[in-house]
């Protein structure tokens, strides 16, 4: 085994940032808006550094698709204790485009390319809310997944995953090697501490592009319009249970 | 040169979230309110009411980010991804708490400086370590009564646990504070960070250094300074704590005033008087532990502002402490408070500048909402034209600190762009506190909102770490503008 781990981390827009639709309804603003790492990314490689730290795996590696910018958020990985880097290149509307699917196969490409023994990403990113790309990258490689992740430990070849589903907890024990999503409660990222992020400097970030890897990014998906939710309407308060179910009556909702 | 009243670094509050006092883990704190962020609701203000929706007022973006790194006057992606991650400290272990703090009248500096401690924030440009037997400088200022040294590791030498950055990366850390919501916290740290250790760092002992520089940079032991007294503020020559020589020890006698962290600080920097001799020559800076019998921590001032921050005032009552805890050379401590003013008056800049921000800012996604005669508050000329004018003046004084920095950093002597930069920074944030509370009408006036406490606690800048009266005459003095004797 290689002790290799793959961590997939992906630049969004700051959660605390008020989203703007485009006036032409074709996306949301990202000029000029505040991006960070996606909260559960960096769940995921705090997972990553753990399982280092205790000598489990022997690498994380930091791997991000997009255009410059997405360098920096690598370089948040880095500082958190990640050893090197890969930047997938993808830009302008092949950027715009890109999706699960695609970021799929090229991890499945690299996770091969790389010998991972794991790869590790968040269950979903807050900017799509897709939860897909864990999935379709263990259904690509063949390999068993352990998705919504709230504690693993690793014992000998096998995997042990605790995993957040709707009726409570399920354990399961899965081979390596695995694709794992991780979810809210797995663990509590670090701080990047300013020594590691001076460190980080001196870590190596790899740039490859998706014809490099044999991925087509063609999407096959075409965003129609994008629109804010509707307004909020005003609520109507009731004096008893009777008056909230003539209201429900009245308003055909039972 | 004069020194003044309160010693701090002063800043006023800042926009972040308004924090729901929810039972949450952290990490679903922040995911929590990401789930709420992700509506669009229409910012709602209750009287009193703190609901979930006021945590969707976004975040301002701040200057910074709309320059690209590479276009920075002084800033590297280092610097940003420093910020970065000081905002997530700020974000999940600071703000939540600053309300409770702030009616509590105190925070607990042990447990904050330690969690900055250990992310390295404490000792931005502290040595990294320093040599047996000897430090080597690297870099000396060219410029009249400045003297700064780098000091870098050798072959098995004390590790101090400082950065070794240079002064930029201190001001980026200064502004990333300014995003706290309260002016008390970030002048706690600027106290521990820029205020009681930049002398000891540079001129202390390696034993001293030892015991107090190592934990302090670890976040290990709270430090605070003692200079201004009851009698002396601006004029710093003028202190009466005497330390009298008496064997190998100093006899304390005095009281300091306006000491910061005084409450719960583990040591104090103090300024005395150690000999006879003419004023600016006669004092001694000395490493004082607070738990030493005679040091009496009289009270706890109660102040118009700054609340968070626990203002003491500490008698010396035949206090004694061993000779070799002075701070370099006896008689040149009154020198070595001055040579680290620049820096302190620039880090104070650093953390209004942002305060100002994020409080326009706060104050826009307000009067964008609240409408007034079928408009909203902002759409009134006066208010959007007011506005605007108070930003470029924030603007204005964020480029006379980087440039400041940038030359200080260089080696110049910046004293009279400091002082430009303080004065300008006390009088601007009242400025700017005054006229966005107007804005906010009643609510302005109510404590459940963050411009009220802005207003308090900012009005400390023009008084504390260098009163507009001193810079003024700093001004002048580079001007040559004063009568001559």
């Amino acid at each position: 085994m290689s002790g290799r781990v793959l961590v997939g981390v992906k630049r969004v827009i700051d959660y605390a940032v008020k989203i703007r639709v485009k006036p032409d309804n074709s996306g949301v603003v990202t000029d000029g808006v505040k991006h960070s790492m996606n909260p559960f990314c960096e769940i995921a490689v705090e997972e990553a550094v753990k399982l280092k730290e205790k000598k489990f795996i022997k690498e994380v590696v930091a791997v991000s698709c997009g255009p410059q910018q997405a360098q920096e958020t690598i370089r948040t990985a880095l500082a958190m204790g990640a050893d090197r880097g890969i930047h997938v290149e993808v830009t302008g509307k092949d950027y715009d485009t890109l999706g699960p699917l695609q970021v799929s196969k090229i991890f499945a490409a690299l996770a091969k390319k790389e010998d991972a023994q794991l790869l590790i990403l968040g269950k979903q990113a807050i900017d799509d809310d897709c939860n897909q790309t864990g999935q379709m990258t263990a259904a690509l490689l063949d390999w068993p997944q352990g998705t919504f992740a709230s504690e693993v430990s690793l014992e000998g070849d096998k995997i042990k995953v605790v995993r957040e589903i709707d009726g409570g907890l399920e354990t399961i024990k899965i081979n390596t090697p695995a694709v794992l999503t991780a979810d809210l409660r797995l663990n509590t990222p670090r701080y990047a501490t300013l020594p590691n992020i001076m460190k980080a400097k001196k870590k190596k970030i790899a740039q490859v592009k998706p014809a490099d890897l044999g991925v087509d990014i063609t999407s096959r998906l075409e965003v129609l319009r994008v629109d804010e939710p509707p307004q909020r309407l005003a609520g109507v308060t009731v004096e008893t249970v009777d008056d909230l179910v003539a209201k429900l009556k009245e308003s055909g909702t039972i | 040169m004069f020194h003044v009243g309160i010693k701090s670094t002063v800043c006023a509050c800042a926009h972040g979230r308004l924090s729901t006092k929810m039972a949450l883990p952290v990490g679903a704190l922040r995911l929590n309110q990401l789930a709420v962020s992700r509506n669009f609701y229409k910012f709602t203000c209750c009287v009193g009411a703190r609901s979930l929706s006021d945590n969707v007022s976004s975040k301002p973006v701040p200057s910074s980010a709309t320059e690209v790194a590479g276009d920075h006057l002084i800033y590297t992606r280092d610097h940003f991804a420093l910020q970065e991650s000081l905002r997530k400290i700020v974000d999940q272990e600071i703000n939540p708490h600053v309300d409770q703090w702030e009616a509590e009248g105190t925070f607990p500096a042990h447990k904050v400086f330690k969690i900055l401690g250990n992310a390295g924030f404490l000792g931005v440009n502290k040595p990294v370590g320093q040599r047996d037997g000897g430090w080597w400088s690297h870099g000396e200022l060219k410029a009249t009564n400045v003297v700064k040294g780098f000091f870098y590791p050798g072959g098995g030498g004390v590790e101090y646990g400082g950065l070794g950055l240079d002064f930029s990366y201190s001001i980026a850390v200064s502004e990333e504070l300014g995003n706290i919501r309260c002016g008390g916290v970030p002048m706690a740290i600027g106290v521990q960070t820029d205020m009681a250790t930049p002398a000891l760092a540079r001129f202390g002992s390696a034993e001293l250094k030892e015991e107090f520089l190592l934990p302090s940079i670890a976040g290990d032991k709270v430090a605070c300074l003692g200079v201004s007294e009851v009698g002396a503020g601006s004029d710093v020559s003028s202190i009466l704590t005497k330390a009298v020589k008496k064997g190998d020890e100093y006899v304390i006698n005095g009281g300091k005033m306006w000491t910061t962290n005084g409450t719960q600080a583990d040591w104090i920097c103090l300024l005395a008087n150690t000999s006879d001799g003419p004023p600016h020559r006669n004092k001694s800076l000395i490493c004082l532990p607070m738990n030493l019998p005679g040091v009496h921590i009289a009270r706890k001032i109660e102040k118009l502002g700054m609340w968070s921050s626990d203002t003491a005032e500490v008698f010396f009552d035949d206090v004694r402490v061993p000779c070799k805890n002075i701070v370099g050379q006896e008689g040149m401590g009154f020198t070595y408070q001055m040579l680290q003013f620049q820096e302190e008056r620039l880090w104070a800049v650093g953390n209004i500048v942002t305060m100002m921000d994020n409080i326009i800012q706060e104050t826009i996604q307000y009067t964008r909402q609240r409408k007034i005669f079928k408009l909203p508050v902002l759409y009134h000329q006066s208010v959007n034209f007011r506005l605007a004018e108070l930003q470029t003046e924030v603007e204005l004084l964020r480029s006379l600190l980087h440039r400041a920095t940038a030359l200080y950093i260089k080696g110049n002597d910046v004293t009279k762009l400091a002082s430009m930069a303080k004065l300008k920074a006390g009088r601007l944030a009242r400025e700017v506190g005054d006229s966005c509370l107007q804005y906010w009408g009643g609510m302005g006036f109510t404590s459940d909102v963050l411009v009220s406490r802005f207003y308090r606690d900012s009005r400390l800048l023009s008084i504390g770490g260098g009163a507009d009266e001193v810079m003024l005459a700093i001004i002048c003095k580079y001007m040559d503008t004063l009568p001559k004797k």
